[in-house]
């Protein structure tokens, strides 16, 4: 089951015909992703990548029953993009573009609201089930089935927590990569609702960077509702504030964004954090063994 | 990116914002010029990116062109700290000269994005002329918040709730009420991550007015703004971080350590910087090579980091998604072999085609450190910087 996506999902991708989007499309497919369709404006009517293209989502949607777009086109359109595939009716949408302008996500964000449409990203690695379907641009090999979920800000920190978990004989059930942006589709704290509600996820990682409130937001909502243990690492506790630490979303400003707030908020809901990135994995295994989950 | 406050008051201005009369000066000569020309009484502020310049030094009244002349010349040229510059100072080009205000009252007013609403937010404060991050420290009450729908705009009962937390009525409050619509649509415009005015100031005479200015833009939009990427000044920004931009690497920042690294994604890159600190050392730089699958590119980026006089050692920790470990290996190897000084490089690979990277490394015979995971790369760093 886990939470997103499966092994069923009829998926969509949007810029299937450019460079990132064919050879990503290829990747999912080897992962057993069931891709149906692809949508390039003008390209309609062509085949790539084994599967039919189309002009408009609506008609991609309607001839093959998608039901998750996966995004690539670039920043200028991205926000068209995901608008689109919104106004189709798509349930779950999800961006890996990096590079969107704020206030195009504002008015994506705006007129979303109170849809059906659950948006991932955008600037975000994507969505994987463990062993099922990979929505995104993760490298599949280093994940592993099993019953802990992940949350990640970074594209590259989940491929490294993963492959610490995995090593350990840790598998997953769902990662969700929800993206370096300031303004992003599902949150942190949105993620961590759905895997509590999930029953294949025992445990949760979250992942998060400087920047923002999201963890905080998060820790709130651990603290009163989650039944799971949750083990966490903010990247940054190095960052000088004012920069742009590459993320648009990863910048301090004020001190809700440093590492150390983020990360007391956490202790405080009852998260164990590993204050090293390389023992993300040892942290997992320690918890999961204290709770009798391994 | 950020711009100098002369800058951010033209484009506010543009939008109707009112703002002191002046003009900016490169020479004192000029500066004497501009300050005959608004009748001698002004004041000289010194542009540079950096705040906290009053406090610095960089600001100065003047009573006559004579004043002016000599306020500009110590200004000029001069390497202005402040608590936002570092020690070292960031050396002033260019002064602005501006009419001096019978100032009545110092006023807060900014918007900027509100990441948990993902909304606009319009912020005003009585407590004008402070450090807000202060205000909101010690006196959290005294900042007023209006939430802002993107679609529908800064609506006049909002604008009027602020300028009535504010404290102002009458014509005064017409005015800011119209300063703010301004300010608002030339962030929204302009694609501003923050548009504030610190002080937003009253006068004896009854006028409202931006004393001071700062705009800073969205990155992620600046291909839609042609004439706000115009505005950027370089000499404001690292000369390494300058040279990385040209060569295509974007995500490159200074820092103050010996270790380099060079990372492939953000989040890692932030890792690898906060393993190096955890194992006791100093990172030189932040550097997400991202998925440049192409071997010039990482050659430059080990090149800009070699440059750096105070490197040690240089980390590389690559776990290819997108990116391809054999890319980044050919990349290490020709860089290694045009390296003037002899400087340790540890690599931790990972990930896509890391077999052919290793590989790569191997017949190369060139000294690279091996690390199995991101700990021990960070241990035999830190290890490698201090025996160098």
């Amino acid at each position: 089951m886990s939470v997103l996506v499966n092994k069923d999902t009829r998926v969509l991708v949007q810029g299937i015909t450019g460079k990132e989007g064919s050879f990503q499309t290829q990747r999912c497919i080897e992962y057993g992703t069931k891709v149906v369709a692809g949508v390039t404006p003008g390209r309609g009517g062509e085949t790539a990548e084994g599967v039919p293209v189309f002009n408009r989502v609506s008609h991609a949607v309607r001839e093959t029953g998608a039901e998750c777009a996966l995004i690539f086109v670039p920043p200028p359109f991205a926000a068209d993009a995901i608008l689109e595939a919104a106004d189709a009716g798509m349930p779950l949408v999800v961006c890996i573009t990096e590079g969107t302008p704020t206030m195009d996500m504002l008015k994506v964000k705006r007129a979303m609201s109170g849809g059906k449409t659950r948006l991932i990203g955008p600037n975000c690695p994507g969505v994987i089930t463990a062993g099922e379907c990979r929505v995104g641009i993760m490298p599949g090999s280093v994940f592993s089935m099993g019953s802990v979920g992940v949350i990640s800000r970074s594209g590259t920190l989940v491929y490294e927590a993963v492959d610490q978990l995995t090593r350990r004989g840790i598998g997953q059930s769902t990662c969700i990569g929800v993206g370096g942006d300031p303004i992003i589709g599902t949150t942190q704290r949105e993620a961590l609702e759905l895997l509590n509600e999930d029953p294949d996820t025992a445990a949760v990682v979250l992942i998060g960077e400087i920047g923002g409130s999201a963890e905080q937001e998060a820790a709130a909502y651990i603290k009163k509702q989650m039944r799971k243990p949750v083990i966490a690492f903010i990247a940054g506790s190095t960052a000088p504030p004012g920069r742009r630490m590459g993320h648009a979303g990863a910048i301090i400003s004020g001190d809700a964004g440093t590492a150390t707030a983020k990360k007391a908020a956490l202790a405080d809901a009852g998260v164990t954090i590993s204050d090293s990135p390389a023992e993300i994995g040892a942290t997992a295994e320690r918890v999961l063994r204290e709770q009798g989950l391994l | 990116m950020k711009v100098h406050e002369f800058q951010a008051k033209q484009i506010l201005a543009a939008f109707g914002v009112p703002v002191p009369q002046g003009r900016t000066a490169t020479t004192a000569a000029e500066a004497r010029e501009i300050a005959a020309s608004l009748g001698g009484k002004c004041v000289v502020k010194a542009q540079i990116h950096a705040g906290g310049r009053g406090k610095g030094g960089g600001v100065k009244l003047a009573n006559s062109p004579d004043e002016a002349e000599q306020a500009a010349s110590q200004i000029l040229g001069m390497q202005l700290v402040t608590h936002q510059t570092g020690p070292e100072g960031q050396r002033v080009k260019t002064v602005l000269i501006e009419e001096q205000m019978a100032v009545e009252r110092e006023l807060y007013l900014a918007v900027l994005i509100d990441g948990a609403s993902a909304r606009p937010v319009m912020m005003a404060s009585a407590a004008g002329g402070m450090e807000i991050e202060e205000v909101a420290a010690k006196t959290p009450e005294a900042i007023h918040r209006v939430s802002i729908d993107p679609v529908t705009g800064l609506q006049p009962h909002l604008a009027r709730e602020l300028c009535f937390d504010l404290g102002l009525s009458g014509d005064e409050q017409k005015q800011a009420a119209k300063l703010m619509t301004a300010l608002y649509a030339a962030f929204i415009e302009k694609d501003a991550s923050l548009a504030e005015i610190n002080p937003l100031v009253t006068t004896k005479d009854g006028r409202v007015l931006a004393l001071d200015a700062k705009m800073n833009f969205d990155d992620n939009a600046l291909f839609r703004h042609a004439e706000v990427e115009a505005l950027r000044d370089r000499d404001e920004e690292d000369p390494s971080e300058v040279e990385a931009q040209s060569k295509g690497i974007s995500n490159f920042i200074k820092l103050e350590g010996n270790i380099g690294c060079l990372v492939n994604g953000a989040g890692l890159a932030m890792a690898t910087m906060d393993s190096i600190k955890l194992a006791g050392g100093e990172p030189a730089n932040f550097l997400d090579i991202a998925t440049a699958n192409d071997v010039t590119k990482v050659v430059d980026a080990l090149t800009i980091i070699a440059a750096d006089p105070n490197v040690r050692a240089i980390l590389v920790n690559i776990f290819g998604g997108m990116a391809r470990v054999d890319v980044i290996a050919e990349g290490i190897i020709q860089a290694q072999r045009q390296m003037e000084k002899a400087i340790p490089v540890v690599a931790r690979l990972a990930g896509t085609n890391v077999e052919e990277g290793e590989r790569l490394i191997n017949e190369s015979g060139l000294p690279v450190i091996r690390a199995a995971d991101l700990g021990e790369a960070a241990a035999k760093a830190v290890e490698a910087a201090r025996a160098a």
